[in-house]
């Protein structure tokens, strides 16, 4: 069946019968739209953190000063952010070989470099969870800073630890499915044991979706919070 | 439409994709309770929402009883009557109307409407079915927790919220916080099931176009509700965390009982920003299922067309898409700039026009139909009615300098009621009496239906209509006990007890409804599949009620929109949607 082009075949499709996306199956639209929502829940944390960073009267912290490494005796600023931003936007670019070599079917591949993808993100977390320590010993804490308006601590903490939570549950999602394609689930066709679905290899795409979101929100996290 | 003389059986294409696994229940536990199947999930959206909402319905006795004997009851006590009017206000919006709604009539229908064997994930809807019974669960904990369920108003303004001289600042906060968290989460799970069941799990020549409108309705605010749910989610977040770990996102400096407290800087405004973000859409939400459901029980029992099914479905639509610009009209007193409330009254009466082509299509089909009055039919047009009433009194409210002086009176209270209270359960109502027979195989006893309808619709305007009256004398909301005061009248406490008394047969009413409920699934006439000759295709099933997997071998073809009633020339006043041809007088 021949499709129009452009804004054609957008009205073609949103007319038809059965399916409004063509090309996608269900999964990747629920994974879609849920994305949708999850945006919603992002650009609210960060347009609650604009707000309060505006409406509080004491000076905000220099976040330059503040994420800085000390590196033979010199500050370095951002020094970590940047080797986290660094380490995400890498493991997005595995995830995207790893579902490449999944429609190719080329199973060891595509487990190297689901894990390859597992352990950038466990990387990230790791550095999260040393720089959040390093911050803390230093008296940063929900509730107060040393520098200036509180609400730079109580936005910090809120606003990585929701997208941290982000990606460790990518994490286990990318172990889980790096387990299924080494076993020969989409193989098979094995059914889920909870949905009795059968398993294809579209799930490493959905599951690349997912985490090319969690890098995408990073980028303005990065942006706005250590940036501005 | 054209469908109606087209015979189009040529043009529906072959089915696009196999069709999805089901899963099959072995065991008594999988079938009844961890149960896949978006029917049974449907039931226990509905039997829990009814449950908790019969909670709501008390609480509304004892704030009545308390505003028309203040003073008599001992066990009202001005804290309490707080926590009464939050946890009324939180349960019938969200945990009754939205549920019961979305999850209850969505579940239901929407896969037996277009045509599906189920939900897109049927995995994923029955884990948001688990999450919202514990959310409830956790809701009604604040009951027994101590210091009782949060007093904050239902809207949960901080600073108040939090603050020690608001009753449940201990732990009912918390648990209200906790509880709108799980739902939020529970929801979402169930929303993308009916998001994407409408778009991707159509049966062939089921088009968007030919939806039955109570699909359309549900889609539509689903669409919202996850949108609109993470502004709830964020503040509910921020509010937590300024609870329980002495955060300042939406505390600014503060005195209290004389100590200056740790809080400085935040910003109260934001937590009513993303309130009301969430809440005017939540409105809708509530309103578009109402206006779909409504649409489909007055076609089918006056026995005509829908007017204008293209409109109705773009009023939705735009509706859904216009509610989510208007969200600052709930805060014109709250001190911002004057510009915005201009702005925001201008997009909010912008809101009138579709809601307008909707009445006056609804008005329009009932012209010269063939009106059956039965109970359903009744409620769709107490719906009509009511919303028609409530929405009026919504261009009052809609006017900044018109809300200024309304905002803290009973007249907001009577607005509000009448157009996302009173309007969606009229329909709630109506829907139940409408697709009992689908659900069970027998009718809902007629006699008491209509007991339960009048008294509860003259009831209904019994405690509204004077609350009107009440709030354009100036008497406050929010207040436990007006006292003596110059400006309100005694008159005033008279209609109150009147207002009450109304109050307590309309609740009585609900029982006789709830007795049917019961008494009908044993004792109720034998329906057949089709009892009220509808077109849509959930009464054209094999079996009633319908078996797991919805439909027998094949699914359903689609030949035509659902409003096929009284076409001139058929045979029957009605034409099922999976009928090619119809068959011709002689």
């Amino acid at each position: 069946m021949t499709r129009p082009d452009g804004w054609e075949g957008f009205a073609a499709d949103w007319a038809s019968d059965q399916r409004a996306f063509k090309t996608a199956s269900w999964g990747k639209v629920m994974m879609w739209i849920f994305l949708l929502s999850d945006t919603f829940i992002f650009s609210c944390f960060l347009l609650s953190y604009m707000t309060v960073r505006m409406s509080t009267t004491i000076p905000w912290p220099n976040p330059s000063e503040v994420f800085a490494l000390e590196i033979g005796g010199k500050p370095v600023p951002l020094l970590l952010i940047a080797i986290m931003t660094f380490d995400l936007i890498s493991s997005s670019g595995t995830m995207a070989m790893a579902v490449n070599y999944g429609y190719r079917r080329d199973r060891k591949k595509t487990v190297a470099l689901i894990l390859l993808t597992a352990f950038f993100g466990a990387a990230f977390v790791s550095m999260q969870a040393f720089e959040w320590t390093k911050l803390i010993t230093e008296g940063v804490r929900p509730w107060a800073n040393p520098w200036g308006a509180e609400q730079f601590g109580s936005s910090f903490f809120m606003i990585t630890g929701f997208h941290g939570t982000h990606v460790t549950i990518g994490v286990i999602f990318l172990l889980i499915t790096a387990h299924k394609v080494w076993r020969g689930d989409f193989d098979n066709e094995k059914p889920g044991f909870f949905t009795s679905r059968k398993g294809r290899y579209e799930n490493v795409e959905i599951m690349g979706l997912y985490w090319h979101f969690v890098d995408l929100v990073w980028v303005f996290i990065f942006a706005f919070f250590y940036l501005w | 439409m054209s469908e109606v003389t087209a015979d189009t059986v040529g043009s529906i294409g072959p089915a696009e994709v196999p069709e999805v696994e089901l899963y099959h229940a072995h065991t008594w536990l999988t079938k009844y309770v961890f149960c896949q199947d978006a029917k049974v999930i449907a039931i226990q959206y509905s039997l829990t929402a009814m449950a908790i909402g019969l909670v709501a319905l008390v609480l509304s006795w004892l704030m009545r009883l308390q505003l028309a004997f203040p003073g008599e009851f001992s066990l009202i006590q001005s804290d309490n009557y707080y926590q009464f009017i939050t946890m009324h206000g939180m349960i019938m919006v969200i945990y009754l109307l939205t549920a019961l709604f979305l999850g209850g009539f969505g579940n239901y229908l929407i896969p037996l409407m277009v045509g599906a064997r189920d939900m897109a994930f049927p995995y994923v809807n029955m884990l948001s079915y688990w999450i919202y019974l514990l959310a409830v669960l956790i809701l009604v904990a604040g009951f027994f927790a101590p210091g009782g369920p949060t007093g904050a108003g239902w809207t949960l303004y901080p600073p108040q919220a939090i603050l020690s001289g608001t009753p449940g600042h201990e732990w009912g906060i918390i648990l209200m916080m906790a509880s709108l968290i799980l739902f939020i989460i529970g929801f979402t799970m169930g929303g993308l099931n009916y998001v994407v069941t409408v778009l991707q799990c159509r049966t062939r020549g089921m088009t968007l176009m030919r939806l039955p409108l109570t699909v359309w309705g549900i889609f539509t605010a689903t669409v919202m509700a996850l949108l609109a749910f993470p502004a709830l989610f964020v503040g509910c977040v921020m509010m937590t965390l300024d609870r329980m770990l002495g955060t300042s996102f939406f505390m600014p400096s503060i005195v209290e009982l004389g100590q200056q407290l740790t809080y400085s800087g935040g910003s109260p405004i934001l937590f009513q920003h993303l309130f009301w973000f969430f809440g005017h859409p939540e409105v809708y939400i509530v309103a578009l299922p109402a206006f779909g459901i409504v649409s489909d029980l007055i076609s089918t029992h006056a026995r005509k067309n829908i007017f204008g099914y293209r409109m109705m479905v773009w009023a939705i639509v735009g509706i859904g898409a216009l509610s989510f610009i208007v969200w600052a009209h709930h805060m014109y007193v709250s001190g911002m700039d004057s510009y915005f409330g201009f702005f925001f009254a201008t997009t909010t009466l912008i809101i009138a026009v579709p809601t307008a082509i909707k009445v006056y299509n609804w008005v329009l089909t009932l012209w010269r139909g063939d009106i059956h009055l039965t109970v359903p039919m009744l409620f769709a047009l107490a719906f009509i009615v009511t919303f028609v009433n409530g929405g009026l009194t919504g261009l009052f409210l809609g006017n900044v300098v018109v809300d200024v002086p309304l905002s803290a009176t009973l007249f907001v209270v009577a607005h509000f009621h009448m157009v996302m209270g009173v309007a969606p359960i009229m329909t709630v109502f109506g829907g139940i009496y409408h697709w009992y027979p689908k659900v069970t195989g027998r009718m809902l006893n007629e006699t008491l239906g209509r007991v339960h309808f009048w008294v509860t619709f003259v009831g209904a305007y019994a405690i509204f209509f004077p609350m009107h009256y009440l709030g354009l004398l100036g008497v406050p909301r929010r207040y436990y006990e007006l006292g003596d005061t110059a400006f309100i009248p005694p008159s005033a406490a008279t209609l109150n007890v009147f207002i009450t008394v109304a109050a307590l047969i309309v609740g009585a009413a609900q029982m006789v409804f709830l007795f049917n409920l019961f008494w009908s699934l044993s004792r109720g006439k034998e329906s057949g599949p089709n009892p009220w000759r509808a077109n849509t295709l959930e009464w054209q099933t094999p079996q009633t009620p319908p078996g797991h997997g919805n439909w027998g071998k094949e699914l359903p073809v689609v030949y035509r929109w659902p409003y096929d009633y009284s076409v001139p020339g058929a045979e029957q006043d009605f034409i099922p949607q999976n009928q090619p041809a119809f068959a011709k007088v002689g």
